[in-house]
């Protein structure tokens, strides 16, 4: 697999100052500081006990997978065997064909790209946007707001949600798209990661650029954003995985068969077709293979967000 | 001569504007959005939690939905689930990850690499597909792929989720719902403990080796302890995320077999959302966010450490 390993990769680009408060004191960011820490001698015997346990783990961890193909790929009536046919030999394409004939598979992943599009844009633009006032400008309150705003992870989402869907419903929201989208538009970790990298960078660009006549917001969008273009992708990415892979709140405001979000329309698949259980296998390959294709292209933007803040839990 | 106060005034405004009405202006969408979509809704909530919901609109009940909650079997089900399915799941991912990245720790760059991507792929997808395998595989039928492995050993069938007879302190259904979870890797801990392992410094090692220490002494009296301040904040996040567990819920067993694997998010979902009781569901809520809340003080409280290194 060409992935390259985000904590020892000198290639990869800086990242944000060490410290990250969310993260406890104790524990430095990793900087790409020659001693990689894989210094360690190994004997092989150690390095086969070790794998002796690291294999097996990733077969138990990636087996969901391997059996949501093969159920898919299984004719439905060999599915019910016993034994369970635990190789697809008499594999066929039925369970995805009837799937795109019989639920409305391809309008959900629209919906879903719409929404995990518009979720990631927001957040990029006012998580960057607040993350750049907290960095760099001073204003009474500042703190404050800061406090508030990372203060209000302690709130679990559970706490709001009714409040939020009598809010929508009145806004005339309700089984909309933009029902789903608006409540997510901004969030903290997007906030707290961009205001942690922008604080890392170095003011002269920006000095030199008011000094040729460019106002506060030519200095965000054309200096510091492209400035921050690898906290940017993080931010991004997180955002437009957590949006996609979103279900209880799309399962809250959306109703309309065709507005559902992939999550939430292969989940009813189930209800739908409860017997053909290769069907609702190949409804979670639709909705869990652009996930996969997206973290194997953005493998270390991913690993990179977790280690700043696990936000996503 | 001198200017009127007004103007003084207007002069005032002004130039703190232009002191300070950039930054302003820069956190003002975030700020509403914060003010709209959470804390305006956190206030709202609590004032419903008074209320009681019927067809003629509000009514103020006082502490009605509270108490009710408390002497609900119901309610005190779901509470109880969800606490056996937190403790377990919690305790096991907490020491998988802190194991496995151990494990991953020392293997040359391109193997950790390809491990914690291994690892890390399951998480990226929805609970919703992973649950429906786990829904597929956990099944009654003597097809079902659990049933068929314990007949490999002349065991079973058994029910799994479908099966709520009473099992070692809670019931088969939670039982196998708990399995399914521990069953997945627990991605964000391995990532978050091999950043941490990076931060260890070599010479610790070094000097207990000289000392004639063996691997499990290495782990058991420099790692555990260096990563102590690590271990809080993956036990703190895995914790919320275990007590707020409803993908996995509403996907395998819809609470069922009866109320078996009813847990309290689930129970605020259907009590606000199947139901329309918004004064019930929001006091559900509250008791919730009063749990989380204590239990991070309490964890927060119990691994503090001054490790330093």
């Amino acid at each position: 697999m060409a992935v390259r390993d985000p904590l020892t990769d000198p290639a990869i680009e800086p990242r944000p100052a060490a410290g990250v408060p969310l993260l406890p004191e104790a524990v430095p960011a990793p900087a790409g500081t020659g001693g990689t820490g894989s210094g360690r001698r190994q004997s092989p015997r150690q390095r086969l006990a070790s794998l002796a346990v690291l294999v097996p783990v990733a077969i138990i961890g990636l087996f969901p997978f391997y059996w949501m193909v093969t159920t898919a790929l299984t004719p439905k009536a060999a599915a019910i065997r016993v034994p369970p046919t635990l190789f697809p030999l008499d594999a066929t394409l039925d369970n995805l064909t009837s799937l795109f004939a019989q639920a409305p598979v391809l309008l959900w992943a629209f919906n879903s790209l719409l929404i995990a599009t518009a979720i990631m844009v927001g957040h990029v633009i006012l998580d960057s946007m607040a993350g750049y006032a907290f960095a760099r400008k001073r204003f009474p309150g500042k703190a404050l707001f800061f406090t508030l705003i990372v203060g209000s992870l302690m709130i679990p989402v559970h706490v709001t949600l009714v409040p939020r869907f009598i809010l929508i419903t009145n806004l005339g929201l309700n089984d909309h798209l933009l029902g789903v989208i608006a409540p997510s538009i901004a969030d903290v970790f997007g906030i707290f990661l961009m205001r942690q990298f922008m604080q890392s960078l170095p003011t002269e660009l920006e000095e030199a650029a008011r000094v040729d006549g460019a106002n506060e917001w030519q200095v965000f969008w054309r200096i510091v954003m492209p400035l921050s273009r690898p906290a940017v992708a993080t931010v991004g990415i997180f955002s437009f995985v957590g949006a996609w892979n979103a279900f209880l709140w799309p399962l809250i405001v959306l109703s309309d068969r065709n507005l559902l979000t992939l999550p939430v329309g292969v989940a009813l698949l189930q209800q739908e077709f409860s017997s053909n259980i290769g069907l609702q296998m190949a409804g979670a390959i639709v909705g869990a293979v652009p996930m996969i294709l997206l973290f194997l292209l953005f493998q270390r933007h991913f690993l990179e967000g977790v280690r700043v803040g696990a936000l996503k839990g | 001569m001198a200017a009127s106060p007004s103007v003084r005034r207007a002069g005032r405004v002004r130039r703190f504007w232009d002191r300070n009405g950039p930054g302003y202006l820069f956190v003002a969408p975030s700020l509403l959005f914060f003010g709209v979509f959470i804390f305006v809704p956190l206030g709202w909530s609590f004032l419903l939690s008074f209320q009681e919901f019927g067809f003629r609109g509000s009514t103020w009940v006082g502490l009605d939905n509270y108490l009710g909650l408390l002497g609900d079997p119901i309610f005190r089900q779901a509470a109880i689930n969800t606490v056996i399915y937190s403790v377990f799941t919690v305790a096991v991912w907490v020491l998988v990850a802190m194991v496995l990245a151990t494990l991953i720790h020392p293997l040359p760059p391109r193997l950790r690499t390809f491990f914690r991507a291994a690892y890390y792929l399951p998480a990226v997808t929805s609970a919703v597909f992973i649950a429906l395998v786990w829904k597929w595989i956990l099944n009654a039928n003597p097809w079902g792929l659990a049933n068929h492995v314990l007949s490999l050993f002349g065991a079973g069938p058994l029910g799994f989720i479908s099966d709520p007879s009473p099992f070692a302190g809670a019931n088969v259904a939670l039982w196998s719902v708990i399995l399914s979870s521990v069953l997945t890797i627990p991605a964000v801990g391995v990532v978050l403990y091999s950043a941490a392992l990076a931060g260890i410094p070599q010479e610790l090692y070094e000097a207990a080796e000289t000392e004639g220490a063996g691997a499990w002494a290495k782990f058991r009296h420099i790692t555990v302890p260096l990563l102590k301040p690590i271990t809080l904040y993956v036990a703190i996040i895995y914790t919320i995320a275990a007590f707020e567990v409803f993908d996995r819920v509403y996907v395998m067993t819809g609470g069922g077999p009866g109320y078996a694997t009813n847990t309290i998010v689930y129970l605020i979902w259907r009590t606000g959302f199947r139901f329309g009781d918004y004064g019930v569901a929001s006091a559900q809520a509250f008791l919730l966010f009063a749990v989380i809340a204590t239990i991070s003080v309490l964890q927060f409280r119990a691994l503090r450490s001054d490790v330093e290194y």
